[in-house]
């Protein structure tokens, strides 16, 4: 049976992680490679990677950094931030990545996302939605709005017609993230989740609000496939951080099915 | 010196299997030109995207025939991931694409009403028979997955390990010196390295 993902997503700066609240203030945590490499140990089950400065200051993507995790990790290994066209995904995957994530620029070049499709199948390319709520209207019938450039311009997409048309465009999985619970540690948006989830057939990764093992439990508790969790782990705004294995052993209590942590040790020689 | 080729085509991934092996200590070296087969012992054919685009990749690069002489005439060890092991089967449904026809069967898409596609994630892989891929891993194992279509080989011993999506698919295949899993071995942590590992420790004993 395919188990239920738990995820770490990185903001990464210069090749340092950092970790936003509501997409402002970012805090310079460790270098990206060292919190993935300690992520791997303890058993994360993926890693996205999001260089935030690629994508707003219009500058290609660290791909040093991206080669770096990828000899460090066994593990799949997503890429997003300033990728704008095959050759930025070629240029990504060659560096290691299995998958390219596009957000802004997939809303402003849809065309994107099939290009990326074609050449590398759907299997490769997340879209990744910032959704925020507000008021429903005749553009926005859902009261769920798309956002880009990080959540700072609002684009009179509605979030459902989104992630279809992304899907029918050659999207292989959505990661959807809510603006409103996004860094606030109080739970996922679960009703957005399961909307979302009741109209596509790819996975869909939950993003947004993880504070608690219970947050966790009741995202993965939806038809959602994954949960990003990464302030959990590592943020030092939160009163305490969890461990992969802790998480994972408050998941099975609650009956849902996940990776149990490897026995076998690296076989190096 | 003994080493592992990599077929380094384009929209493979060969950098992450090349990562993968330099992590357990097996030499490798990139194939991709006819000549590359005359350098190697036994060969790793990695695989994303589709099984017809990946057939485009390799008629291009003129590999066809070498690799199916290396393999199936020299009977060199082969190691298929993901796609390389769909294009080791006469055919696929994905794109009605013909593939190289080393075992008999065919690639089939899996049912959109059953699962989600393209499955993605870890699932669990039953041993369906004793295999040397296996050594020192249990069955039950976890590894990572990302596929929309899967093998239906018309031999069933061939079938080695299977996994459940929407029904039994095929996980491992092994027939003689061609093996080939379904998953991604390079991304599926200590399990994955492991039988990556044990490939290179049968291969070298051939």
């Amino acid at each position: 049976m395919l188990t239920k993902r738990i995820i770490a997503c990185l903001d990464v700066v210069d090749g340092m992680v950092t970790k936003a609240r509501k997409f402002q203030n970012n805090i310079e945590i460790r270098p990206a490679v060292d919190v993935i490499s300690d992520l791997y140990e303890d058993g994360i089950d993926e890693v996205i990677f999001y260089d935030i400065k690629a994508s707003t200051e219009r500058r290609t993507i660290d791909l040093d950094t991206v080669r770096k995790v990828a000899r460090r990790i066994f593990v799949p290994f997503t890429v997003g931030g300033g990728i704008r066209d095959l050759s930025d995904m070629i240029a990504v995957l060659g560096a290691g990545a299995e998958k390219i994530s596009i957000d802004s620029m997939a809303v402003r070049n849809p065309e994107i996302i099939s290009h990326g499709a074609r050449e590398f199948g759907r299997q490769c390319m997340v879209v990744s939605m910032q959704v925020k709520r507000v008021n429903r209207s005749a553009a926005i019938p859902t009261g769920f709005e798309i956002a880009i450039d990080g959540a700072r311009t609002f684009t009179g997409t509605d979030a459902l017609d989104w992630a279809k048309r992304a899907v029918d465009l050659g999207a292989g999985e959505l990661c959807v993230n809510s603006i409103d619970r996004d860094g606030t540690h109080a739970g996922f948006d679960i009703e957005l989740m399961n909307m979302i989830c009741d109209s596509v057939n790819v996975p869909v990764i939950a993003s947004g609000g993880a504070g608690t093992t219970r947050h966790v439990a009741e995202v993965l508790k939806t038809e959602a496939s994954a949960a990003i969790v990464s302030s959990m782990l590592y943020s030092p705004r939160l009163p305490r951080n969890f461990s992969c294995a802790e998480i994972k052993n408050f998941l099975v209590k609650e009956g849902i099915h996940v990776r149990p942590d490897s026995e076998i040790s690296p076989p190096m020689n | 010196m003994w080493k592992i080729g990599i077929i380094d085509y384009r929209a493979g991934n060969s950098e992450s299997v090349a990562a993968a092996l330099a992590a357990i200590n097996v030499p490798f070296e990139m194939v991709n030109s006819p000549e590359g087969f005359a350098a190697v012992d036994a060969i790793v054919m990695p695989g994303v995207g589709s099984a017809g685009a990946t057939m485009d990749s390799l008629s291009e690069l003129g590999l066809i025939a070498p690799m199916t002489e290396f393999v199936m005439q020299r009977r060199r060890p082969y190691l298929g991931i993901c796609v390389g092991l769909q294009v080791v089967f006469a055919r696929s449904e994905e794109g009605d694409a013909t593939c190289l026809g080393w075992l008999p069967g065919t690639v089939r898409r899996f049912c959109e009403t059953a699962v989600r596609v393209p499955q993605i994630g870890w699932n669990e892989v039953r041993k369906a028979r004793d295999h040397p891929i296996f050594e020192g891993i249990e069955s039950g194992c976890y590894v990572y997955f990302v596929n929309s279509y899967h093998a239906l080989p018309e031999e069933d011993d061939v079938v080695v390990g299977t996994a459940d999506y929407g029904g039994r698919s095929t996980a491992i295949i092994g027939k003689d010196n061609v093996w080939a899993t379904q998953f991604h071995v390079e991304k599926s942590g200590p399990v994955g390295l492991r039988m990556l590992k044990n490939f290179a420790i049968e291969s070298a004993k051939c």
